[in-house]
């Protein structure tokens, strides 16, 4: 019983184990609803997991259904940046704990009880359980904010080396604090709109209503809320990438003001596309943008400038070589700001291209090519914040040595061969015609089943081994139990 | 080693990628059996619209073609029109009069104006219309009884109008595939591979290794076996066929402020999400498919 209680102590109760359990409860989810879609459905995989678990999938619902899924992986994620931010940053011992318990507590039932009314029928007393545990992320959120307050004397940065105000508050810390507070004021854009369309079902994918000049407030605000709610997130790993790897210097002091200023805008373009600034709102959004995407880029100068520092500290006069060398030495490392230099090309690049010529390429194509390009665009961006937390999830778990490379490269070269994939496919329609397209879809499909598939591969392995670890009476649970500061573990 | 072991792995696959498509494979002949002039009367009356089934009224009766318009009778269709210059050809294109749409200035809302718009591209390699005698029109070989597809908007309505018929609005077209039921397809509440042509269902019009999906006779879904291909019977409530996969059919609605043309059904290059029979496509009134045909109303 004492062994029972030590192993949930490590997973409920611990940075690591809390981490660990989300990891795990994504990649179950992500197993078993994967089989229902794409090629495994093609493959007769879909009836027989339907078949099987005694799933109830009316065709009427299957927005619906997306939509709670959808909603239950990017709550576990919310949950695991939770976790990091927490075991980051100072904060009350109270507020840690509070917030990781709501949290917790919340993503679980959102995703248990959310999937089980989505996919097994309409026991309603499930979709209360499931919106209640969002509320508990919600109350979490609210939590979070007040414990990262950045105006309060005990959490000043007196180290000149970080961006800090004349006073000593701590620039980044108000950067994750506006983080915060509008990603609670973001939710309120789907949770108004979501109980409207939710209390009748009614459900619909915005990209189903991108070409409809006349939308409703609440279908904007559903469409406003799923953008920035997906960058929130990315804004948040970024600045705990950057808490990971001591992000600081004049490149920090210069990042720190524009990751705000971005933030804020950002905020502001989105919220305004429910106003009547609607139509100015894109401009805003895209100014917002600009300086995020900025303070990211120091990000990368800094951690890359960093690594070749570090890596040719014994050379008196690195050649280009033994730099490029040092650069790429330690994946874990490496990989975050390389997905965040590659989603340029996966999703940024693909997006101003969309916007600078909607009209004269993306609208002629039919709906429903835009629709593949739309729901790419974003699925890619989603998979590349899950590679970060992966890559820097194989640091926290202490990987060395080839395990650590061979995992760090992995994720690396099977996500980019996939996710670079996804955008060929996306972008087909620019250089071959619908009725010569067979080959290049099947060369594209089979590289992305491939990357996908091998990468969910590596993830399995790693979870049985941390599944077999748990089995050990001292086994590396029982040392990341004590942990639990991840700032002791900045790079 | 290591550079050989990607390089021998990469180029096979640039290799298949980069392979070209034969448009003229040989397509399977069947007779299905089924009369593409058929017409068939819907009923005046309510019912379940969308996917939550909204109740709608139509308020009168009409009648909707049993099938798709086929190649043959599209190529009858040119050649009639030719000859009574209702169409022109223009270099590889057909062209005929569209009488324009009005111009609200909405944010990518582009003008149609009056004026002589494409019907049909000739030039196209997916065009199944030939005009080789450069007098009449006629249908590629094996694909006379398919679905007319490489029509755009403005080539469909042209020729429901040169018979005095017209497309189908969304709600006709909607009603006469569900009936008042509120079914998801045409058939009933569930989707089968032998139900109807999409993607990767398995036909034999198709080969995923190497074209894809091509389009079935009309009418194929008629409970028949090709072959040893068992079709099940998919006609709709009101004894339609194809009401859901081939091809998506065009819609006559006209909206305000947008210049973007609707279509339903989905297609022989669509998952079966798309069949589901309140699902919309559209595209501008100039795009043409391989996937794309449609059937009118009177």
């Amino acid at each position: 019983m004492q062994a029972i209680q030590a192993r949930l102590t490590y997973l409920f109760r611990s940075t690591k184990g809390l981490i660990l359990v989300a990891i795990s409860m994504i990649a179950i989810e992500t197993a078993l609803f994967g089989m229902l879609s794409g090629p495994m459905a093609e493959f007769g995989v879909r009836d027989f997991v339907i078949r099987v678990f005694g799933m109830k999938l009316v065709e009427a619902e299957r927005e619906g259904r997306i939509i709670i899924l959808y909603h239950s992986i990017a709550m576990a994620v919310v949950a695991i940046e939770t976790y990091m931010i927490t075991g980051l940053l100072k904060m009350k011992e109270f507020y840690k704990t509070a917030v990781r318990v709501l949290i917790t507590v919340g993503y679980l039932m959102a995703m248990v009880f959310g999937m089980g009314f989505a996919y097994w029928g309409h026991n309603w007393a499930l979709h209360g359980l499931y919106i209640a545990g969002l509320t508990l992320i919600f109350f979490a959120g609210i939590l979070l904010v007040v414990a990262l307050w950045p105006w309060s004397k005990e959490v000043y940065q007196l180290d000149k080396a970080y961006s800090t105000s004349k006073g000593g508050v701590d620039i980044e810390r108000v950067a994750f604090f506006t983080a915060g507070v509008t990603t609670l004021a973001s939710v309120i854009f789907g949770a108004v709109p979501g109980s409207y369309f939710g209390n009748g079902f009614e459900v619909f994918l915005a990209e189903n209503i991108i070409r409809i000049p006349e939308k409703t407030v609440m279908e904007y605000s559903i469409i406003g809320h799923l953008h920035i709610m997906l960058a929130l997130i990315a804004v948040m790993i970024t600045l705990i990438i950057g808490r990971w790897l001591d992000f600081k210097g004049i490149l920090h002091k210069i990042a720190m003001p524009l990751m705000i200023l971005g933030t804020i805008v950002l905020n502001l373009g989105v919220w305004g596309v429910v106003t009547p600034l609607e139509p100015i709102a894109h401009m805003v959004i895209y100014v917002g943008a600009t300086p995020s995407m900025l303070a990211a880029l120091m990000l990368v100068i800094f951690g890359f400038g960093k690594f070749i520092r570090e890596g040719t500290a014994g050379i008196v006069r690195p050649t280009f070589g033994q730099k490029m060398a040092a650069l790429v030495r330690d994946p874990l490392r490496f990989g975050p700001l390389w997905q965040m230099i590659f989603m340029n090309f996966t999703v940024s690049g693909i997006g101003i291209l969309m916007a600078v010529r909607l009209d004269e390429i993306f609208r002629v194509w039919p709906a429903r090519e835009e629709r593949i390009e739309l729901t790419g665009h974003w699925h890619v961006l989603s998979a590349i914040i899950a590679t970060i937390i992966l890559l820097y999830y194989g640091d926290i778990i202490g990987l060395k040595g080839k395990i650590r490379k061979l995992y760090g490269w992995s994720i690396i070269i099977l996500s980019d061969l996939a996710f670079a994939s996804v955008t060929i496919f996306e972008m087909k329609r620019l250089f071959v015609s619908e009725a010569e397209q067979q080959p290049l879809v099947n060369t594209v499909m089979y590289l992305i089943d491939f990357g996908l598939g091998m990468l969910l591969v590596i993830l399995a392995l790693v979870l049985i081994w941390r599944l077999a670890d748990l089995f050990k009476k001292k086994g590396r649970w029982a040392e990341e139990q004590e942990q639990d500061d991840l700032s002791a573990e900045v790079k | 080693m290591k550079h050989i072991l990607w390089l021998s792995l990469l180029i096979p696959l640039l290799l298949v990628s980069c392979g070209s498509v034969d448009l003229n494979a040989a397509v399977p002949a069947y007779e299905t059996g089924v009369d593409p002039e058929g017409w068939v009367t819907i009923p005046a009356g309510e019912f379940l619209s969308g996917q939550h089934n909204d109740p709608v009224a139509i308020d009168y009766d009409y009648e909707i073609m049993v099938t798709d318009v086929t190649v043959d009778q599209y190529a009858d269709f040119l050649s009639l029109a030719r000859a009574d210059g209702s169409i022109k050809i223009d270099g590889e294109k057909i062209i005929g009069f569209y009488p324009g749409d009005e111009f609200n200035g909405v944010k990518h809302e582009e003008k149609i104006d009056a004026g002589d718009w494409l019907y049909i591209p000739l030039d196209d390699p997916s065009q199944r219309i030939e005009f080789t005698s450069k007098v009449t029109f006629g249908a590629k070989e094996g694909y006379e009884n398919h679905p007319m597809t490489m029509v755009t908007w403005f080539g469909a309505r042209g020729y429901c109008d040169y018979y005095g018929w017209r497309l189908p609005t969304e709600l006709e077209w909607e009603k006469a595939a569900r009936g008042t039921d509120g079914r998801p397809f045409p058939w009933g509440n569930e989707i089968l591979l032998n139900n109807a042509n999409f993607y990767s269902s398995q036909d034999p019009f198709e080969d995923m290794s190497s074209f894809g999906s091509r389009t079935s006779p009309v009418g194929f879904y008629n409970g028949k076996t090709y072959d040893d291909y068992v079709t099940l019977d998919s006609a709709s409530p009101y004894g339609l066929y194809d009401m859901a996969g081939n091809v998506w059919q065009w819609n006559g609605n006209v909206y305000e402020g947008m210049h973007y043309r609707f279509m339903r059904g989905g297609s022989k290059d669509t998952y079966d999400m798309d069949l589901r029979t309140w699902v919309r496509n559209n595209a501008t009134p100039t795009y043409a498919s391989p996937g794309v045909g449609f059937r009118c109303v009177r």
